[in-house]
Formats: structure tokens, C-alpha cells, sequence
């Protein structure tokens, strides 16, 4: 019950929060828009590298690999480099690639009990459409970059002519933002439609989709639909990086709904579940070597236990390990 | 099917998870344990009590010891702390326990397991969940909540499989193991895990065989061989100065089918000249303190070490188990190392220096074996195994806390006729747990250990229609123990045998008379009857 009333009043307020913000824009809040992007930025710095500091100053007490190959032990058996790293080089790889391409999810099948059988079978769903989701995330925030430097920089421009193959017109159609909003509602219908992940989902975990969605959808909108003004906005924007900020003038109310969402965004970040960005770089399970029985593992917090030593037990077994002619 | 059978059913779950309370049917939980056990081992809250029991005698303070209890592990387990904040619900890992495919209980799917914990940690140790209670997912910590810990993390075999298709690696295993030393602190534990840990503390193994019990057995042990092969084979116990300490789950003395897994090992030892010994001190690899807490496990694990020094040995070789070789391989080191009184290992009989293990000194016997058969240093004759068409069950821990999976499998193909392996969605890091592991393996939890080894038990069934598979080999004395009735319920006409078992029937010995039986006395073909097929 409490999430199907917590995800109404989310889903009503959410738009309702956007909508009062385009309808009541006072032209004071262009004075506080640079400090509102400036204390998102900060809040978002500042905020994630607390929570790093906080893993991080967490010792690794054991080296616990998840190992998922064949070990490194026989010369004549070939290890699974990627998946059962025996260094610190190929443990890197593996976590390179575990983020880059989710080789975790790539796993990913789906099991189901029956009377007499249990059924597996591939499922690349979630694989598709959280590696859709991130990959276009960061070439949409990549492109970004053209509004807040000057010149653009080159790699830049290829990344957009790569985005837009099919070019026509002075709006180019981003494959990307295509992606995004394709993968985003994927996500979410997932998490409404599998009675599991619905079952297990928080109210956070709307949340932090409907945040990502609104973004993008004042993004899409501003883009393709209502049209900006486009140098008002780069303006503003290398004013920001530039740290000499001048006032969004002319930028339009879409422009302000989609700044201060995305200054939502990434104020939150820190305090949600998606500064698991950061996190995921830590995780025992994936960044070790499976090297243990090769190089030691040290435990900073590693104490003395109690034993019970062997002089204890002979003192119990004496008789017994002589009536057995086993010696001392 | 036959309706006798349990039915196993999934449904769609509804509602709000955190409203549900389990129920403690019979069958589906393990017993206390009991004070004597807690006094033995100087656990806290020793007292008589049930899980069935309204009340659980809780220490008055109880909550306090749980809150400071998490607080303290927060901050000695980077992975405790990451694996509360990290999960995102993606729901990858939900189908992937055995216990939730064969309860169909939504509280056995891995991330409500962890939510299960990561619901207090919220409400007690996050600004958000502080704030804003259980709109930010977080949960009071009520006796309810005591009583659903004990319940789940009781269903979890800490076999690792969820954690191998998580985007984040959290190790459900991690949790469930900070999850029962905190069920640890306020008295809360299992006789299952306690006892085999109090006994294996105090006399030296699990069974609590007494020293001169095990020389008896290793006795009968030795005129069983002989009367089987012919060659009469030497056991040393507690000798000094031996080149090598040998440590096998105590099992492996006592009870079958592991005891001939035993008479596989000493005829292979005895064939090749290893100059080792056993020990009645350390005479137990397998470590059920890993069920309980880091610091039992540390303190049973200490005498294999303290042995090693003390009888002067060069280095460790250890036996087929489970839970043995997660502790040996990612604990055993770091807790009571280094070993510098020891050297890497190196066979005797190859010449082959085991460098992968060159600072824990502790060499599995797989490895051990299938160096020897790869150098031709022993004659084997499968076709004494080929009244057995034999699958490889993948034990969780040797899978995945190591990575020991085509050892064994080189040793079996190289020991049998017949071998196939189980669809491949069910073995190597894939496996699928015999749902009794991690201490869950007693028979008043009969009905969720057959839930929970349903989907290996499918498995088996797979290649027995297909194939007419009849025996199961492995590496775990759990397997070894709980595997025969699961299949016998599940999928009756496998036998379940360990892989130095099938080695020994193929070993051939020096010396040895006509064998006209394999090692549990049953008649095999010899190779006079069937020159047809020579």
C-alpha cells in the first residue's frame, strides 16, 4: 500500500513541482540560478567524495573475489584471466569491463521452478537497457560540453557528427537522446511490470528514474519542440565555468525547469543509490585478485583469538593418545 | 510428478514486504543451540529456548547490541558498508538462489535477504532514512525483525551464485555472514553450526571423534583397502618431521559416502610414497565457524597452522570440502599467517612447485592429483569405473571463493569412461548450491534443504534421463552428506561419490591383486572378462 500511495504522489507532484517552477519564474530567480548550479555542483563534488571517504576509510579486512572461471594453479590449465584474475593488472581489466560493459549483467537469465523442471534461459534485457541507459547518458553529457567551452573542443564535434548520422535540417536528430528516453521508460515499465523487481523496489528507486526522466524530458522538449535560444544559454553556461557568471537572460522557462532539475539530480546524487558510480569501483568481489594462497592479504584490524592450544588438548587426551600409540 | 512430492510453485508476490512476518513451520527451520555449546565455545546469552517459542529470551539490552553490533562492522567491512549502499534493485539476482526457486518464498530472493538488513541500516545509520523513516526504505528494529533475520539468514547457504551476476559483485554470503554474527551477539544461533564447532574446538574435529577413535578408523580404513586391492598401506598419525600434514573434512572417517573418498586417498598416497601424516589435533579441515562468525572461524582454523609448526612438516595438503577451501583459499593466510616456517609446496613425485600457492603453503588435493596423472606419475584403468556414468556437481565455495573447476574434472575424465556434465546453466561458477551448506544440513530443516537443492536436483534428473548418469562426484563433505537424500527424493538412482573415490578405483597399485571390486565393495568387470572390448 505504502508505495502505491508514495508513487502517486510522486508521479503527481514531480510534474506539479516542474510546473509551478515554469509558471512563477520571477525574474529574480535569474539572480539565483548560478548559485543554484553552483551549489548542485558542489553539493554533488562534495557530497560523493564524503561518501568515498566513507567506504574508503572501511579497511578490506579479506581478499573475497567472486571468482567466475578456472583459477590460476596448474601451468598446463588455462586460467580465466578476466573472470578469475590472479593479478592486479587482469583484476583491473575485470573491473574496467565490469563498468564499461556490464559483464556482470551480461550474465543475466532468467530461472523459473516448475513441478518437474527448472527453466533457464538468457535474458539480456536489463543488460540492454541499463548499458543503452548509461552509455547514452554520457554521450549526452559529453555533448553538453559545447555549451560550457569555447572554442568546442574537437572531440566534441566528431561525438555529435558520430550522434547524427542521419543529419538533416539545423536540428540533427541525437541518437542518443533517443536512446535515453527509450531506456529510461524500458526501466521503468520493468520495475512496474515484473512482479519481483516491483515487489523489491523503493520508493527511492522511482524516484531516481522519474528524476533522470524529467531531465531529459525538459532536455527533449527544449530541443526538438519549443526551440531555445541556444547562444543565451552557451552564455550562461561558459559564464559558470568560467566562474564569472553573468545572468540567464533570454534562456526561455524550459531552460530553467531543465536546470533546476538537473540541479536536483545531482544534489541527490550523493545521498542516493546512484552514487553507486563511485561505489562500484571499491567492491571487493570484483576489483581483488584471486592471488590469496600466492600473496598474503593483509588485515589491519587482524587480532589474537582464543585457541584452544595443543598443549590444552594433549593435557585432555594424554591417555588417549597413548592408549592409541599415537605419539605426543 | 507424483502429488506425494513436495510442490514446488512460484507466485507473483504482493504487497509490502516489510509487513510480512515468517512463519516458523516444522521443516523449514534448525533447532537452537544449546547453552552448553554457547558456554563451551564463550558465546554470549547461553539459555534454553526455540525459534517456535513466543519468546526468545533476548538479552534486556538487545537492541543496543545489534545497533553497535552493525556500527562496529560498518566499520571493519569496507564490503558490509558498500553492499548496504550499492544495490540499485536491478532484481538480477532474484532468480538466482536456490532457496527462493524452490520456496517461491520473495524473501529468499537475494536482495530482500540484504534488504532484510540494509532496511535498519537506513533507519539507523543514514541522514536520509533518520529523516524520513520508511519513505527512504528504512525500517524500526523490532523483535519481528530479530526473528525474520534468524529465519532468512538461516535460508541462505552463503553459496555465493548471487553475487556472480550482480553489476556490483554484492555478495549476498558477506551479508548473510555479518547478518548471523549479529543473530551471534543476543544468543541467537543453531545447533547445526554450534555443535560440530564446539566439538571441533575442544576435541579436534566436527564428529568429536576422540583421538583414539580416529586411529581406529584409520585402522579399519587400512584392512578394508587391503582387503580390496591386496596392498596393505601405512597411516601415520602425528609423525614428525613428515614432509607433509594432510587435513580432510573429519567426515571423511566416518561416515559415507566420504569414507571412500578416505580409501581413495590412502591408496593414492601409499602408491606414489608421500611421506605425510595426519594429525589428531587438526584432524578437521572443514571450518563451521565460518557459519557463525569471523572469529570462530579464525579460532578453529588456527590448529592447522600450529600443527604444521609443531610437527616441523614442509608444507599443507588438504582434503575434498567445501567450506574447507573458502577458508583455506580467502581466510586462512590473512587470519593466522604468514606461514613462514613452511615451503611452497612441491611434489615429491613430479617435481612440479605449486607456485600459486607459495605463501599460504596449502595445496589442494585435486591440484595435488591431476599434476600427477598430467606427468604420468600414476597408472590409472578407467574401465573400473565403468560401472558408474558419472556427472561433476561443482561445490559453491571451490567454484566461486576459488575457482577449482577443471582440477577435478581432468581427474574424472582421466579415472572414467563415462563422464557428462549437467546443462551448463548449473555448473562451474553457475552451480547450483545442494541447499544444506553453511550449516543448514540437519534433518528438522528437511523440507527447505529439498526446496533449496531443487534446482541442482533438476539438474541431475537432467542428465540421468539423458544420459542414464548414476553417480554424482564432488569436493564437499557437505555435498557428500546431504546430496544422497536429496537425490534419492529428487532423483533416485544417483549415487553420490567423491572425485579421489573414482580415482582410487581407476589407481592401479603396485602389487596389487585382481581387483573384483570398486571401493565400496561393489563387484566391477575386470579386464580378463571383456577382451571383446579390448
Amino acid at each position: 500500500m505504502r508505495y502505491r500511495a508514495g508513487f502517486a504522489l510522486l508521479i503527481a507532484l514531480a510534474p506539479a513541482c516542474s510546473g509551478v517552477a515554469l509558471a512563477f519564474l520571477p525574474k529574480s530567480f535569474l539572480v539565483l540560478a548560478p548559485a543554484v548550479a553552483y551549489a548542485a555542483c558542489a553539493i554533488f563534488l562534495l557530497g560523493l567524495l564524503a561518501r568515498l571517504w566513507r567506504w574508503t576509510s572501511s579497511p578490506v579486512p579479506f581478499r573475497i573475489p567472486t571468482t567466475c572461471g578456472q583459477q590460476r594453479s596448474l601451468a598446463w590449465i588455462p586460467p580465466a584471466r578476466l573472470d578469475n584474475p590472479s593479478t592486479g593488472l587482469t583484476a583491473g581489466a575485470r573491473m574496467l569491463l565490469e563498468v564499461l560493459t556490464f559483464r556482470s549483467l551480461l550474465r543475466n537469465s532468467r530461472s523459473r521452478a516448475g513441478s518437474d523442471a527448472v527453466t533457464s534461459h538468457d535474458s539480456l534485457g536489463l543488460w540492454l537497457g541499463a548499458i543503452v541507459f548509461h552509455w547514452s547518458l554520457l554521450i549526452i553529457l559529453l555533448r553538453h560540453l559545447r555549451l560550457f567551452v569555447q572554442p568546442v573542443p574537437a572531440f566534441v564535434l566528431t561525438l555529435q557528427k558520430l550522434d547524427a548520422p542521419f543529419h538533416t535540417g539545423a536540428h540533427p536528430l541525437y541518437l542518443s537522446d533517443v536512446a535515453l528516453l527509450l531506456a529510461l521508460a524500458y526501466l521503468l515499465l520493468r520495475r512496474l511490470a515484473n512482479p519481483l523487481v516491483r515487489y523489491v523496489s523503493l520508493l527511492t528507486d522511482y524516484l531516481a528514474l522519474w528524476l533522470l526522466l524529467e531531465v531529459a524530458l525538459t532536455g527533449v522538449l527544449m530541443r526538438y519542440l519549443i526551440g531555445v535560444d541556444v547562444t543565451s544559454i552557451k552564455q550562461f553556461a561558459v559564464s559558470l565555468a568560467a566562474f564569472s557568471p553573468v545572468l540567464p537572460r533570454n534562456c526561455g522557462p524550459w531552460f530553467f525547469a531543465h536546470l533546476f532539475l538537473a540541479c536536483s539530480l545531482a544534489a541527490y546524487i550523493p545521498f542516493s543509490k546512484i552514487a553507486h558510480m563511485a561505489g562500484v569501483w571499491l567492491s571487493p568481489t570484483r576489483n581483488l585478485a584471486n592471488n590469496n594462497r600466492a600473496v598474503r592479504h593483509i588485515n589491519p584490524w587482524n587480532a589474537p583469538v582464543k585457541t584452544h592450544t595443543y598443549a590444552e588438548w594433549l593435557e585432555e587426551n594424554k591417555d588417549k593418545l597413548k592408549s592409541a600409540g599415537i605419539p605426543e | 510428478m507424483s502429488s506425494d512430492l513436495i510442490q514446488i510453485e512460484q507466485h507473483s508476490p504482493k504487497g509490502d514486504w516489510a509487513s510480512t512476518k515468517p512463519e516458523f513451520r516444522k521443516g523449514t527451520w534448525c533447532y537452537s543451540a544449546t547453552p552448553q555449546n554457547l558456554s563451551s565455545l564463550d558465546l554470549p546469552n547461553p539459555r534454553p529456548w526455540q525459534p517456535s517459542d513466543p519468546d526468545w529470551k533476548l538479552p534486556e539490552n538487545w537492541k543496543q547490541i545489534l545497533l553497535d553490533g552493525i556500527k562496529e562492522r560498518l566499520e571493519k567491512y569496507r564490503s558490509f558498508r558498500l553492499f548496504m549502499d550499492l544495490c540499485v534493485r536491478c532484481g538480477a539476482c532474484a532468480d538466482k538462489c536456490h532457496f527462493y526457486l524452490g520456496s517461491g518464498d520473495p524473501k529468499n530472493m537475494p536482495v530482500l535477504r540484504a534488504e532484510l538488513l540494509r532496511s535498519i541500516y537506513r533507519r539507523y545509520f543514514t541522514v536520509s532514512g533518520r529523516l524520513f523513516g520508511r519513505l527512504a526504505g528504512g525500517r524500526e528494529l523490532t523483535e519481528d525483525v530479530v526473528k525474520e533475520w534468524f529465519y532468512y539468514f538461516y535460508q541462505c547457504t552463503e553459496c555465493r551464485r548471487c553475487s556472480v551476476y550482480c553489476p556490483y559483485g554484492i555478495d549476498t554470503a558477506e551479508i548473510t555472514m555479518i547478518g548471523r554474527e549479529l543473530l551471534n551477539l543476543i544468543g541467537c544461533n543453531t545447533n547445526w553450526v554450534l555443535d560440530p564447532a564446539s566439538k571441533c574446538y575442544r576435541i579436534g574435529n566436527h564428529l568429536g571423534i576422540p583421538p583414539h577413535s580416529l586411529k581406529d578408523n584409520l585402522d579399519f580404513a587400512v584392512d578394508e583397502l587391503e582387503e580390496i586391492t591386496g596392498v596393505r598401506v601405512e597411516v601415520p598419525i602425528g609423525k614428525k618431521g613428515a614432509e607433509v600434514l594432510f587435513v580432510a573434512p573429519s567426515a571423511d572417517y566416518f561416515v559415507t559416502p566420504h569414507y571412500y573418498t578416505l580409501l581413495g586417498y590412502l591408496a593414492l598416497f601409499h602408491e606414489i610414497g608421500l611421506d605425510y601424516t595426519f594429525s589428531a589435533y587438526a584432524s578437521e579441515g572443514g571450518n563451521f565457524g565460518l557459519f557463525s562468525s569471523h572469529e570462530l572461524m579464525k579460532r578453529l582454523n588456527a590448529k592447522i597452522y600450529d600443527e604444521a609448526k609443531r610437527l616441523k612438516v614442509k608444507w599443507v595438503l588438504g582434503g575434498e570440502c567445501g567450506h574447507m577451501w573458502r577458508v583455506i583459499n580467502q581466510y586462512m593466510d590473512t587470519m593466522n599467517g604468514p606461514a613462514d616456517f613452511l615451503e611452497t609446496p612441491v611434489s615429491p613425485v613430479t617435481g612440479t612447485r605449486f607456485d600459486h600457492v607459495r605463501s599460504t603453503k596449502m595445496l589442494h588435493i585435486a591440484e595435488f592429483s591431476a599434476d600427477l596423472i598430467h606427468q604420468g606419475k600414476i597408472r590409472l584403468d578407467p574401465r573400473r569405473n565403468d560401472h558408474w556414468r558419472v556427472t561433476y556437481h561443482d561445490s559453491c565455495n571451490p567454484a566461486r571463493a576459488m575457482g577449482l573447476l577443471d582440477e577435478p574434472r581432468y581427474i574424472l575424465r582421466s579415472s572414467c569412461n563415462h563422464f557428462f556434465e549437467m546443462p551448463e546453466s548449473t555448473i562451474r561458477e553457475h552451480t547450483f548450491c545442494c541447499g544444506s551448506g553453511s550449516g543448514l544440513g540437519t534433518d528438522e530443516n528437511m523440507e527447505m534443504r529439498l526446496r533449496g537443492g531443487y534446482p541442482r536436483a533438476m539438474a541431475v534428473k537432467h542428465v540421468k534421463e539423458r544420459h542414464d548418469v548414476n553417480a554424482l562426484a564432488c569436493i564437499c563433505a557437505i555435498d557428500k552428506a546431504v546430496l544422497p537424500p536429496l537425490l534419492e527424493y529428487w532423483a533416485p538412482g544417483v549415487e553420490v561419490a567423491g572425485v579421489h573415490e573414482l580415482l582410487g578405483n581407476a589407481l592401479v597399485l603396485k602389487g596389487e591383486k585382481q581387483r573384483t571390486t570398486d571401493l565400496r565393495g561393489q563387484p566391477i568387470q575386470t579386464a580378463e572378462e571383456e577382451p571383446a572390448h579390448a
